[in-house]
């Protein structure tokens, strides 16, 4: 008997070994970002200086839109508390700094996926919540209604710090002709200038237009251009290095997308745990064990949708029914005519 | 050598603090940036920057590299700095002059202007001048011309462009101009040193300056021809000029507000001047029959300067510094093109900010050794 306890030892320190090595790991998965989230007790967010429909802020500084929401969802599927979001206005220049130096732990500020952006600057895309395209607003009293009517000198307000920038020059080389670019800092100024006849065009991405035209004095005197002239990919970006953190956010945003697939919303994501559907059941939390990998419970998804509700709920309250675009375009599901697509969660 | 530790102890711990400092800051950029895959490097000075700038000095367009596009933002600083620091001089003497003179309106309207703008923040100016007289300026189509050749919209003052044949003649004319001016200042002077005899110095050096280059017209073959701006039609209601200068207004609304502004420190420091020096010089001076002119040339200004230079050095550094406030009414300087685009489509920061923070340095040191340079030529020199 005693001649085995040798070999018993030593199979008792290996198992004790292992086991230590896999909580080990099981922490480790815990992301460091995750881990500062919970400990301060909210999601630090960057967001635009104000785009309706996108990321707004009320009088009383209430954040509201679609970019909003997804930093939202991630909240309630981390902190249980969808409200628990610190927003930091950026403009376009700042944004990305912002994120790398770690003062934002998302970027959630229509922000176009490119691949320099992904590969050169230390950033994830994780996925896309809006898809848009450059387009040209000009005044109707022009009479233009196409871009092919843009002849040589024609001056063109846009944004610094954006892709609008590079598009227009493919966009006017293309066709040969030259274009004065008057680029401001912040939108504001770039709808004032247009607006008191400093540009003959403004041009940004067709959604920024929609959403900027409401601000202008007489919205009623200014078209958007039928064409579109680039791809533009909005989404939600994270810093490079925190592999789950990143899974988080991009799963929270197509918990959001899928949860509208099959007709989960926020008002009956509850009762949907009895569903006879196992998809379904996993999108509430009531099947599988779909929080772990995270190091989250298993009801982080059932928060999102209630406290945030799915993208089609989303998409409706900020940007369909404030008006700026009531017609979802590419972005409607891929069941009903549009693009949007997202693997699913099992 | 006899070193006490006394004496250069504080300097050494002051220099490694330093030198620690600098060090953690380096080392811990290093690391944040290899842990978040961020390369360090200059290479991207030389790669295709793709981004078109509105208002240029140097042939540039998206093709050319970074490096040249950093050489646009860099000039366009410089022309908007030197241009507001002209402006602001004449601007500043003359209303510092006002606010010493006896005619009670002139001296209160000149303490008006300089309260009035020195108390409004810059920025605050900037945007006023950009967008409330942007909106105040009338389309291309409406625009009443001045003296029949300039147009003043709102997409700009556009101004007839020189054509010139025989250039040259014209510039060696004017050269020419100025060495006979300089030679007849120095004989000038010794006449009086030693007879006595004045010369009216003024008035020959404006004849000359205006007669020569008049005689390369006469003679020397020289044409001038004015291109007269053009009204374009681009659309129904869209209209440019064509031909001609174009100065953009977001060029014109910033020196403008950057000269206001700063005209108003420069007066300060002027009336500050000429009040340090002492009554006495100038009731002397008027004594031994100098005119009132050669009171203020010859014993109040050389004296008064010697107050007036280094707080006015202080006044182009801070003109140049403001400058970069240019970003806010889309003048392409060099914050908004290399600091703003070129740093958003490479994403170097730590670099571009550097590159920066150092071109703006140097700007400064520049105008600061002139200055000082300037500021000990006219000194006492004690002999």
């Amino acid at each position: 008997m005693f001649k085995y306890l040798k070999q018993l030892t030593s199979l008792v320190a290996v198992v004790a070994v292992l086991f230590t090595f896999t909580t080990e790991t099981m922490a480790a998965k815990k992301s460091k970002t995750l881990k500062n989230t919970q400990k301060k007790g909210f999601v630090r967010c960057g967001v635009s200086q104000g785009l309706p429909g996108f990321s707004n802020a009320d009088a009383a500084g209430n954040w509201t839109g679609i970019d909003v929401d997804v930093c939202r969802a991630v909240a309630a599927a981390v902190l249980g508390d969808a409200n628990k979001v610190k927003f930091t206005p950026l403009s376009a220049k700042e944004r990305f700094t912002a994120l790398t130096s770690g003062e934002i732990d998302i970027l959630s500020r229509n922000t176009t996926w490119t691949l320099s952006r992904d590969a050169d600057i230390g950033l994830t895309f994780v996925g896309v919540n809006f898809y848009d395209g450059q387009g040209f607003m000009v005044r109707k009293s022009s009479g233009i209604t196409s871009t092919g009517q843009f002849k040589n000198g024609i001056s063109a307000c846009t944004n610094i710090g954006t892709t609008t920038e590079l598009n227009m020059r493919d966009f006017f080389n293309s066709r040969g002709i030259s274009y004065e670019p008057v680029a401001f800092e912040k939108a504001d100024e770039v709808v004032a200038a247009y607006d008191a006849g400093r540009c003959d065009t403004y041009t940004t991405d067709k959604s920024g237009l929609a959403a900027q035209r409401t601000k202008m004095k007489n919205p009623d005197e200014h078209i958007v251009l039928p064409e579109t002239i680039s791809k533009e990919p909005l989404g939600p970006v994270v810093r490079q290095g925190d592999a789950v953190w990143e899974d988080i956010v991009r799963w929270s945003l197509n918990t959001m997308i899928e949860a509208e697939e099959y007709g989960i919303t926020s008002a009956n994501a509850d009762s949907m745990k009895t569903s006879d559907n196992p998809q379904i059941k996993r999108l509430v939390g009531a099947e599988g064990e779909m929080g772990a990998a995270f190091g989250l419970d298993n009801e982080w998804n059932l928060r999102i949708i209630k406290q945030v509700g799915n993208y089609g709920e989303s998409y409706k309250r900020n940007i369909a029914d404030t008006g700026i675009l009531p017609d979802r375009g590419p972005n409607q599901l891929w069941t009903k005519g549009g693009i949007l697509y997202v693997p699913p969660a099992r | 050598m006899n070193f006490k530790l006394k004496d250069i102890g504080p300097q050494l711990i002051t220099v490694i603090a330093v030198v620690l400092v600098f060090g953690f800051f380096t080392y811990n950029a290093q690391i944040n940036m290899e842990s978040r895959g961020i390369d360090f490097g200059y290479g991207f000075l030389s790669q295709e920057s793709s981004f078109d700038v509105q208002f240029s000095l140097i042939e540039y367009d998206g093709s050319h590299s970074y490096f040249r596009a950093y050489l646009v933002g860099l000039l366009n600083t410089i022309l908007v700095s030197v241009i507001g620091i002209v402006i602001a001089t004449i601007l500043g003497v003359i209303v510092g002059v006002a606010r010493l003179s006896p005619n009670y309106l002139i001296n209160k309207f000149a303490a008006f202007y300089v309260e009035f703008f020195r108390n409004i923040p810059l920025l605050l100016q900037i945007f006023f001048w950009y967008f409330a007289a942007l909106r105040a300026l009338p389309l291309p189509q409406d625009a009443e011309a001045i003296f029949g050749v300039f147009f003043l919209t709102i997409k700009g003052l556009y101004v007839p462009a020189f054509i010139w044949e025989n250039f040259n003649i014209f510039l060696y004319s004017i050269i020419a101009a100025i060495i006979s001016i300089i030679v007849i200042r120095i004989h000038a002077k010794k006449l009086q040193e030693t007879q006595g005899k004045q010369l009216p110095v003024f008035y020959i050096s404006l004849g000359l300056i205006f007669i020569l280059p008049l005689l390369s017209f006469l003679i020397g073959g020289v044409r001038l021809f004015f291109e007269i701006p053009v009204l374009k039609q681009l659309a129904t209601t869209s209209f440019i000029y064509e031909g001609g200068v174009s100065l953009p207004p977001e060029l014109i609304a910033l020196t403008l507000s950057l000269s206001l502004y700063t005209a108003t420190f420069i007066a300060e420091c002027v009336r500050a001047g000429i009040q340090g020096v002492g009554k006495g010089q100038k009731e002397a001076a008027a004594s031994i029959g100098l005119t009132p002119n050669q009171v203020l040339k010859l014993v109040i200004m050389p004296q008064a300067l010697r107050i007036i230079i280094p707080p006015t050095t202080n006044q182009y550094l801070n003109l140049t510094k403001n400058s970069s406030l240019a970003a806010a009414i889309a003048y392409p300087d060099l914050v908004l093109v290399f600091a703003g685009t070129a740093l958003m489509q490479t994403g170097k920061a730590i670099e571009i900010v550097s590159i920066t923070m150092f071109t703006y340095l140097s700007l400064s040191i520049s105008i600061s050794i002139l200055m000082n340079w300037y500021n000990k030529k006219i000194a006492i020199q004690e002999k």
